[in-house]
């Protein structure tokens, strides 16, 4: 963190300038280490799908402007199709196929099924991931808050309801008891 | 895609550097503009070079009570950082209007700044347009221009600059902190956005291998109580019609102070220092907030497409400063 101009920070090393054609790069995806070869203008959502078959990830718009391909770098929720693969060396990519824990679905992913959250199903890798990081962020408090940050996944089908419901019910199964009190830190 | 050669840097000399030797070369930041563009073929760099190593994502106070955001902060931590929700919440609200979480996650304040425009014309590849091809023509003028600028506008270009948060930026004087190849220096961002006049091609004053490392944003008590609105086709996740940034100071009924600030009707964000001028030392009244908003739109020059703007823009200019004077809240 903070803010750093000083060149003291890394010693001065020489850049290595990589590409335009195919590059060795190592993804680590869903906590697996994968080694690709790529050129650097390939997009992680390419990667994924194309290269390394995890093809829950969807190609909607390809600009930035679905969310069907949403991802989580590090973390946090973003766009595959605007994210250069070659940019998430050293960094952690989770994507839907990620979520189940030993076969078992999320529960936002069950509470979509539960909630009829989706009728063709192509936005909905990218809803749940979104989904899920939203309650993460804080960002779920309530549906005024849950539709502001859900509005970078369209749903052509308009499931709109159901994702809220879906969304709704994760959250509060999260929720501490009524009266309970914090961990007193 | 054309093929891009790429490297990532992890200092602010080693970046400059990289940049400034490679002339078909960029920064890569979030790269929600820049990789859209590259895709569709308007921009065209041979090398990215990849900044966000760069020790620029921190939020620190400066003497006096302002801030210094780093270039590489991302747009949903800034917004959510408490010293930016509580001293300047108009800056905090327009990056929560702006965009989806997902890329306010990715694009950084710094590239925030140098985003492009969205004229469909600039964008389609094709069409003529003075900012992609220089001496082409400007096809929104007689084109769709619904959502086009109304103000600051030139015979060779009317795109609406597209950025929220860079509207309240500009109503809070911050100032844009650059290193480049000759050197370090402050812009105030008053001075960061150019005109189009007879050159839309050149939106900013950064010289090539020029990278943005920071935003100041002066101390400015009348902040605290900033509101930031937004106008647009639908409620979410789209560009805006008409925004408005605003701040008052009022004491005894009167405007001590002023701040305005307009977006999704200039072809820069929109510091309105007329309207700001009538309303210091006016009562803070319905009827100085309509004069207020006519000074400043009486520059306005309208197309085809985009007339309804001045009246949006007028209504948009008195709510802002009715809620500004109530003490913001939004």
């Amino acid at each position: 963190m903070g803010i750093d101009l000083s060149a003291e920070a890394a010693p001065r090393r020489r850049t290595t300038v990589r590409g335009p054609s195919d590059e060795p790069v190592v993804l680590t995806v869903n906590g697996t280490e994968h080694a690709v070869n790529l050129e650097p203008r390939v997009s992680l959502l390419d990667a994924l799908r194309d290269r390394l078959a995890l093809t829950g990830s969807k190609k909607g718009c390809d600009q930035g402007t679905c969310g069907a391909c949403t991802v989580w770098v590090d973390g946090r929720r973003v766009l595959a199709c605007l994210t250069l693969a070659i940019t998430c060396e050293g960094r952690q990519v989770t994507t839907i196929e990620g979520l189940t824990t030993d076969g078992e679905l999320h529960p936002m992913q069950r509470a979509f099924i539960e909630h009829d959250a989706f009728q063709c199903g192509y936005c909905t890798p990218g809803q749940i991931m979104s989904a899920v990081a939203l309650i993460e962020e804080g960002n779920a408090g309530t549906d005024q808050d849950i539709a502001e940050f859900m509005s970078g996944n369209l749903c052509r089908c308009a499931a709109y309801p159901g994702i809220r419901a879906a969304i709704r019910d994760v959250r509060d199964a999260r929720a501490p008891e009524p009266g309970a009190t914090g961990d007193g830190g | 895609m054309r093929p891009l050669a790429y490297a990532r840097v992890s200092t602010v000399e080693e970046a400059v550097e990289t940049v400034t030797a490679a002339p078909g070369s960029a920064f890569l930041a979030g790269g929600t503009t820049e990789v859209d563009l590259i895709r569709l073929g308007i921009a065209r760099p041979g090398l990215l070079v990849d900044i966000n190593d760069l020790p620029l994502t921190g939020v620190e106070d400066l003497p006096g009570g302002g801030l210094l955001i780093g270039a590489l902060a991302r747009m949903s931590d800034v917004a959510r950082a408490p010293e930016v929700a509580g001293r300047y919440p108009g800056v905090s609200r327009a990056l929560l209007l702006g965009a989806s979480q997902q890329l306010r996650n990715m694009a950084s304040m710094g590239g925030n700044l140098c985003q492009r425009v969205r004229c469909a014309y600039f964008r389609d590849g094709l069409s003529p347009c003075n900012k992609r091809e220089p001496g082409t023509g400007c096809s929104a003028l007689d084109g769709l221009n619904r959502g086009h600028a109304i103000l600051g506008t030139s015979e060779h270009c009317i795109a609406t600059h597209p950025s929220d948060v860079a509207v309240a930026l500009a109503a809070f004087d911050a100032v844009v902190r650059t290193s480049g190849p000759g050197g370090a220096r402050r812009i105030p961002i008053d001075d960061f956005y150019l005109l189009p006049g007879d050159t839309p091609e050149r939106e900013n004053p950064l010289a090539h291998g020029e990278l943005i490392t920071a935003i100041e944003l002066p101390p400015a008590g009348i902040a605290r109580r900033s509101i930031y609105l937004k106008f647009r086709d639908r409620e979410s996740y789209e560009f805006a019609l008409v925004s408005v940034c605003a701040a008052l100071s009022v004491r005894d009924g009167i405007v001590a102070e002023a701040r305005l600030a307009l977006g999704g009707v200039g072809t820069k964000p929109w510091r309105a220092r007329h309207a700001e001028a009538r309303l210091t030392g006016a009562p803070a009244t319905a009827e100085s907030y309509a004069a207020a908003a006519a000074a400043e739109l009486a520059g306005a020059a309208v197309r085809r497409h985009n007339a309804f703007k001045v009246e949006l823009a007028r209504r948009a200019i008195v709510r802002g400063l009715t809620l500004a004077a109530r003490g913001g809240a939004r």
